[in-house]
This record gives structure tokens, C-alpha cells and sequence, in this order.
């Protein structure tokens, strides 16, 4: 089987930038957006960002999932950690998010138990080893995740774990594409696909880029290559001007999808609007429990209000500048914030707490605005 | 947290499998992947496969790049298709 190393040539790479400079040295620079932050990520470490400049111009979206979730939804899981019987299960990130007033990470130095989960599957031991406790797995994620977790939810309704809840988060990615495209507020020549979302989703969900928008897109893998070569299929799409959908991670993503994953999505959730940080509420953006599943629905069985929180978010009291930067309007360096009120060892906002985060990406790396 | 790593199946034992990952084992669940055999790789999240690497198509991926780059050494002609920066 090829290994990841294949896509980390070094001169397989430098070979691809030699041909993506010849092509695009008399033409007036693109710009892209890789929508997810795994990409960002990739594109900071392996200096990318630098090596395609000026001639293409890379743009972080909203592809983070824990950036994206809004105050509100982090107060709510502080809420439910003051339940004396709750364990909140969360995956990493999200216990350093501030919410509107603290952060999960404060709320556990207060006594509350939350406990980092890698897999959901963990929540569901929770739940079996602690049958006098309510276990509250927080399903943030995209639509890579959130099989996931309606696996392991279906898994806990069939064996009768009664004690075993979710609190839905996730999102779909699509429509805050579209989101970012209606709103017209950042050029956006092309898109790199997210290549783990679209393992689940299937190359086609992104047919609506060049059908509505003429915008193409290729699904990316998360490897230098994967990204270079990602590049090279949009600067050509764009110089065609027939926009189009590629899909350079064939090895793992198919054009139609994990059929699997589809369907449990499809039985466990239901479509639902959704506020997204920076995007505010997109039209079926999120998705929520079944009402069959009511019974292990966190925001059925708890009172979520958190006393005391605002529900409008107070990032702009905190001058960070997330929003923008979840929009592409905004570069981590552009906020007054970044590297000195605002590191990673004390994170102002999601986008510097997060792996995912474009902050903490740029900063990690060395980021500078060219 | 989209993040997702190749492993290779060591094992199976009904919905779980045991994966290798850069020398360490991790027991993964195939809820998601029921297609995949021992041998396979498969891409790893939060604890599931939720693909089945395709050996072909990583091949014929990788087959591109020379292809790419052969092309450019061939007729190197800067300019030539270059993209306009009109949104097409
Ligand atoms: S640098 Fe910090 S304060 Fe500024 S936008 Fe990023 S996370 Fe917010």
C-alpha cells in the first residue's frame, strides 16, 4: 500500500510548484479557499501558504468545528456540568473554548467532571462502568464526526443504556459554504474540498460549487501533495473556465460517499437550522436528535440555560476577531490580539484554541501577512 | 477534529477490528466500514473507520503527478492556459 510518505516527496513537490509557477507567472492571482482547518493547518506547517504566493492566494474558512460553535452552545455544556450526576464526555479542543463568561476547563477546576473522550465509544464505557451517573457525550463535529456518534448512540439505545445522552452540535458543511459565497464579503476563485468530510458525503455534495456558483472545487486530501496537487486542478478549472468538481483524493474519498455513514445520519438526526460563530444561523446547517431518540436527547432531558451567561457571545468585548476569521474576511495577524494578548497558552478565542484554529495554525507556524 | 489517519487492519473480531498506527495498536470500531477486510487500510476517526483506502486510486493519483510534471517539462510554455483571474 502507498504511505502517507508518497504524498510527502519533497521533489515531487517542488516539481509541482515549478509547473504551478510556469502556468500561473502571467496571470493575475486567484484566490482560494480551503474550507477546512485541517488544511490550514497542513498549508502553515509544510509553508505552502508562502511557496504559492503571490500568484495564489490561500483563504482559511469556517472549517473548524469547534471555532465555529457559538457561546451559547459552550454555556449550555457548562450548564449541564453542574448537574451533581452529570459527566460531561467531550472530545479535546472544546474543554479550553471560552464560552460567554468561562470555559468547561474552569467550570472541571470547580468541581465539575468532564472528562476528554477521543472516541465517542469512550462516553458509551462512561456510561456502562457509571450506571448511577448521566453521561452527556457533546456532539461537535462535521458531517466526518457525526457518524460517529449516532453509531454510538444507536449502539447505547440497542443495549437500553438509559443514562447515556447527547447534546447535538453538529454541522453540515455545504450550506455555510454557501453561506460565505451569498454573502460575497471574500473573493473566492475556487474551493479545496474538505477530503474527510467528504469520505462521508461523497465528492458529489460539492456539484452544487460550479452548478450554482461557477466556482470549482477539488476535494483534498491532507498531505503537501494532496494540497499541491488540489492547487493545480483548480488553477486549471479556473484557466478552462468550465468550473468543475475533482476529486484528487480518490483513494479515500468516493464520488458518492460513505452509503454507510449516510444512512445513520439519516436515522439518528434530523436537519435542522443552525448558529454558526462569525456565520450566525445558516438554514440547515446543524442537525439534532430524532424524536425517537428523545429519550437520549441532553436538550430534552436538561435545563440548558446557564445563570448568569449572556446569550449574545462577548467576543467583541474580548477583541477577538474570530467571526472574521471563520469568514475569511479577516487573516490571524490582521487582529490586535494575535501572539500577544491572544496565544495559545492563553486563548482569547476558539481559533487560537483549536488544532483546527487558523490563530493557532498561523501562530504555530510563523505566519506572517506577505 | 476532521482529522483522519491511515491504519492498516491487524484484526477483526465481529464490528472491531484492531489497527496498526505508527507501531502502536488501537482498537477501532468498523460500524461504519463493514466492507473493510484484515489488510485493508482505512482511515481512522474518533475511534471508527469511516473509509476504506482504495490501493488503485492511490496509484493512479500519484500516476497524475508524473504526468503533470512531465507534461510541464514537455511543452513549457509559461502562460499558456493560464488561469484568468476572473471568478469563470
Ligand atoms: S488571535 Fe486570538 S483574539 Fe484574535 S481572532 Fe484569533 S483567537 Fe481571537
Amino acid at each position: 500500500m502507498t504511505t502517507p510518505d508518497a504524498w510527502r516527496d519533497p521533489e515531487a513537490a517542488q516539481r509541482l510548484l515549478a509547473t504551478l509557477r510556469a502556468r500561473t507567472e502571467h496571470a493575475k492571482p486567484i484566490t482560494l479557499m480551503e474550507f477546512c482547518g485541517g488544511h490550514t493547518h497542513a498549508i502553515m506547517r509544510y509553508g505552502l501558504r508562502q511557496a504559492l504566493a503571490p500568484a495564489v492566494r490561500l483563504r482559511a474558512g469556517p472549517g473548524c468545528p469547534v471555532c465555529v460553535t457559538p457561546d451559547g452552545d459552550i454555556d449550555a455544556a457548562i450548564a449541564l456540568s453542574h448537574h451533581p450526576d452529570v459527566i460531561v464526555a467531550t472530545f479535546g479542543d472544546l474543554i479550553r473554548v471560552p464560552g460567554s463568561r468561562t470555559s468547561l476547563q474552569s467550570a472541571r477546576a470547580h468541581g465539575a467532571d468532564v472528562r476528554v473522550v477521543y472516541s465517542a465509544l469512550d462516553a458509551l464505557s462512561l456510561a456502562q462502568q457509571n450506571p448511577d451517573r448521566r453521561v452527556v457525550m457533546l456532539g461537535i463535529g462535521f458531517e466526518t464526526t457525526a457518524p460517529t456518534v449516532a453509531a454510538a448512540l444507536l449502539e447505547a439505545s440497542e443495549r437500553g443504556l438509559a443514562n447515556y445522552y447527547v447534546l447535538s452540535m453538529h454541522k453540515r458543511t455545504p450550506p455555510a459554504m454557501r453561506a460565505i459565497l451569498d454573502a460575497g464579503e471574500v473573493r473566492v476563485d475556487g474551493v479545496l474540498g474538505p477530503g474527510h468530510v467528504a469520505a462521508i458525503v461523497g465528492a458529489r455534495a460539492w456539484e452544487f460549487l460550479p452548478r450554482d456558483y461557477r466556482v470549482p472545487c477539488a476535494v483534498a486530501g491532507f498531505e503537501p501533495l494532496d494540497v499541491l496537487q488540489a492547487v493545480y486542478l483548480l488553477v486549471d478549472a479556473i484557466g478552462s473556465g468550465q468550473p468543475r468538481v475533482d476529486n484528487p483524493y480518490a483513494r479515500g474519498v468516493t464520488a458518492d460517499g460513505n452509503r454507510v455513514a449516510q444512512d445513520l445520519l439519516e436515522r439518528v438526526f434530523q436537519v435542522t437550522d443552525a448558529e454558526w460563530r462569525g456565520l450566525g444561523t445558516i438554514p440547515s446547517s446543524g442537525l439534532t436528535l430524532r424524536p425517537e431518540f428523545a429519550a437520549h436527547d441532553a436538550r430534552l432531558a436538561f435545563d440548558l440555560t446557564e445563570p448568569g451567561c449572556a446569550t449574545q457571545t462577548n467576543e467583541a468585548a474580548k477583541g477577538c476577531r474570530c467571526g472574521e476569521i471563520l469568514r475569511g474576511v479577516l487573516e490571524p495577524p490582521e487582529c490586535a490580539r494575535y501572539g500577544r494578548a491572544c496565544t495559545p497558552a492563553h486563548p482569547l478565542g476558539p481559533c487560537m484554541v483549536s488544532a483546527e484554529g487558523a490563530c493557532a495554525a498561523w501562530l504555530r507556524y510563523g505566519g506572517e501577512i506577505e | 477534529m476532521c482529522l483522519a489517519i491511515p491504519a492498516r487492519i491487524a484484526q477483526i473480531d465481529g464490528t472491531h477490528a484492531v489497527v496498526e498506527l505508527s507501531g502502536v495498536t488501537l482498537q477501532i470500531s468498523l460500524a461504519l466500514t463493514p466492507e473493510a477486510r484484515v489488510g485493508d487500510y482505512v482511515l481512522v476517526h474518533t475511534g471508527y473507520a469511516i473509509s476504506v483506502l482504495d490501493q488503485a486510486e492511490a496509484l493512479e493519483t500519484l500516476a497524475l503527478f508524473e504526468q503533470i510534471a512531465r507534461a510541464a517539462e514537455r511543452h513549457d510554455q509559461p502562460g499558456r492556459d493560464a488561469p484568468s483571474s476572473e471568478p469563470a
